[in-house]
């Protein structure tokens, strides 16, 4: 990565205060709620997968655990500020625990795919299973398939009646896309990030510097985890029901996806990824012509096939080819041969 | 005498069948270079392994400065100030020559001094024009230099080297003795070679390796004279 922090954060703000102001004016701010929280979701996978190597076949987990966590406290607590917070905890700790069995018990890469996706049936079965009147949390019962509504949503942080819905919620929920961008970014930038990007590229040499291999991954996995449930929260409120649909595997395999087709690697790509099909599914759901799940496979097909690392990595080089150095004398070579003609005219 | 920094008691490392460590009592003093020379398969890098913690020893202990380490991980190991540098090239393709060496800087000291020793490295090195080409790109000695530095910059007090020379142009085999020079006078060097004039220009005391165990210890001059060592190392009959 070049460039400052600070030139990050200014870039950051400038280009999301365009957009948070252009975008509505195309889709209804509803639809783009959710695009902003499916683009938080797919960063939360695109930094721990693209950034630290860990390939987590149960991001969708994580997503769901903190939608659950929202809901459940937000029922026993009656406002929203606490359960956001939860939401993102109960999901962290849970990542650190099981990161933590999985990176100390040295687990390779395929393993730690299939525990992560374990992990996720087991929980989507559990949650389709809680319908008795006896899975209850405090005041708020689980619902089994029907999963849980009527919950507190957002609302003004002290002010449990002044919710906060609509338009409101959208710029609630893409400020706060931005600000966990930002974040992200500063980590990428301190020596944590880097370092993380030396495990993705050689674990073994790193451990041969010293570094402890096994901690820094737990800790990477948890904070992936928390932006994972932070977006399950928001999507709570959003869809003012949580249901098990929520950890089922086609939701961590649609992740996978936004990652591989928006670009590994890169902090932007996952989110684009993620707003950009999900957007396509919802046009295509507006449709009953071709099935969309048949569309989303042949997507990732051509993009495996022609653009393996992604859109957003394809599109920064076609910026560079066009706009680089080399480009930037072609310019330069334009002009010469304009003033040749005025002077030769 | 000087501390021993380094010592094996008994160490045996058999894979099913195979005794690649047999039995290796090996001790290093604080700012020895030593050569580890044997026929391909002697069990040169296993018994690297096991020190590293890269292998856990079938029996046997390790030793560093006093402290018992057998079991210890490789991280464990290396934050001792251990530099390690096993046989296959190891480094990080994707990043660039600057970020290879920073983050085993990183690793002792704080961000921005880190970023000073790294430079200072990189022009140790003669590797300045190549600073921000990533490791892929790069030749074979250019990485094997690279590697070096990365274990350098971080002022190891024991140096463990397989076969840092292998593969390398004599130009690239001088800049690297020199460094390694350098480097011996702070820290204990252990390297495993089969460049027979690197070891001459560089070794004083050289271990043999020959089926797991040790054959000879004795001063680079003796053991390349002896007749057994000649007979199973080099393939000559006596
Ligand atoms: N992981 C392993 N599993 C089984 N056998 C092994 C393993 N590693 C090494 N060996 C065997 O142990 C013996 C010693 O191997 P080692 O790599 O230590 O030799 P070496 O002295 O480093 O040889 P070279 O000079 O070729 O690098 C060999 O017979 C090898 O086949
Ligand atoms: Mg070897």
């Amino acid at each position: 990565m070049t460039g400052s922090l600070s030139r990050d954060v200014i870039l950051t703000i400038i280009v999301s205060a365009i957009l948070i102001w252009i975008m509505p004016l195309m889709i209804a701010t509803y639809t783009l709620t959710v695009l902003v929280i499916y683009g938080m979701l797919g960063l939360s996978l695109g930094l721990i997968w693209g950034f630290g190597g860990i390939l987590c076949f149960g991001q969708a987990a994580f997503f769901g655990l903190g939608a659950y966590t929202y809901a459940i406290a937000a029922i026993n607590i009656g406002e929203s500020t606490v359960p956001i917070i939860l939401a993102v905890l109960v999901p962290a700790v849970f990542a650190a625990l099981l990161g933590a069995m999985m990176f100390y018990g040295r687990l390779t890469d395929v393993y730690l795919g299939v525990i992560t996706l374990v992990v996720t049936l087991i929980l989507f079965k559990f949650m389709n299973s809680t319908a008795g009147p006896q899975y209850v949390i405090g005041k708020a019962r689980m619902g089994g398939f029907n999963g849980i509504p009527g919950f507190q949503t957002l609302n003004v942080p002290g002010d449990p009646d002044a919710y906060i819905w609509g338009d409101a919620y959208f710029y609630v929920c893409a400020v706060a896309l931005a600000i966990v961008f930002v974040l992200v970014s500063a980590l990428l930038r301190s020596s944590f990030g880097r370092i993380a990007v030396g495990i993705r590229e050689n674990e073994t040499r790193i451990a041969l510097m010293g570094y402890d291999v096994r901690a820094r991954k737990t800790v990477l996995f948890a904070v992936g985890a928390a932006i994972a449930g932070l977006a399950g929260a928001l999507f709570a409120n959003w869809g003012e029901i949580v249901t098990p649909n929520l950890f089922s595997l086609s939701q961590s395999a649609e992740i996978i996806i936004w990652c591989i087709v928006g670009g590994l690697g890169t902090r932007l790509g996952p989110i684009l990824g993620a707003a950009g099909l999900a957007y396509l599914k919802f046009l295509l759901g507006q449709q009953s012509m071709i099935d969309n799940t048949l569309i989303m496979g042949l997507i990732l097909v051509l993009f495996v096939l022609f653009l393996p690392r992604g859109i957003v990595p394809a599109l920064a080089s076609l910026w560079r080819i066009s706009f680089g150095r080399r480009p930037l004398g072609r310019i330069h070579q334009v002009r010469r041969t304009r003033n040749r003609e005025r002077t030769g005219g | 005498m000087a501390e021993i920094v380094l010592e094996t008691h008994a160490l045996t490392m058999r894979f099913g069948g195979v005794t690649a460590a047999d039995n290796v009592n090996f001790k290093l003093r604080a700012r020895e270079l030593r050569c580890l020379i044997g026929p391909n398969g002697a069990g040169k890098s296993t018994f690297f392994k096991c020190v590293t913690g890269l292998q856990t020893p079938t029996e046997g202990q390790v030793f560093m400065r006093g402290h018992e380490t057998t079991h210890w991980m490789p991280h464990q190991i290396a934050s001792l100030g251990v530099g390690i540098k096993m046989q296959t090239p190891s480094v990080m393709d994707n990043l660039n020559v600057f970020e290879n060496i920073w983050l085993a800087a990183r690793r002792f000291y704080p961000s921005d001094e880190a970023g000073r020793k790294t430079t200072e490295m990189i022009e140790r090195l003669a590797l300045g024009p190549i600073a921000r080409s990533t490791l892929g790109q790069l030749a074979h000695g250019e990485r094997q230099r690279v590697e070096l530095g990365l274990v350098a910059v971080a002022d190891p007090w024991l140096v463990l080297l397989d076969e840092p020379a292998a593969g390398m142009s004599a130009e690239d085999v001088e800049r690297m003795t020199g460094i390694i020079r350098e480097l011996n006078k702070t820290a204990a060097i252990v390297i495993v070679e089969h460049d027979m004039q690197f070891i001459r220009s560089i070794a004083e005391q050289v271990t043999v390796f020959h089926q797991g165990a040790v054959l000879m210890e004795d001063h680079v001059d003796r053991v390349m004279a002896d007749p057994q060592v000649r007979n199973v190392y080099l393939g000559k009959k006596a």
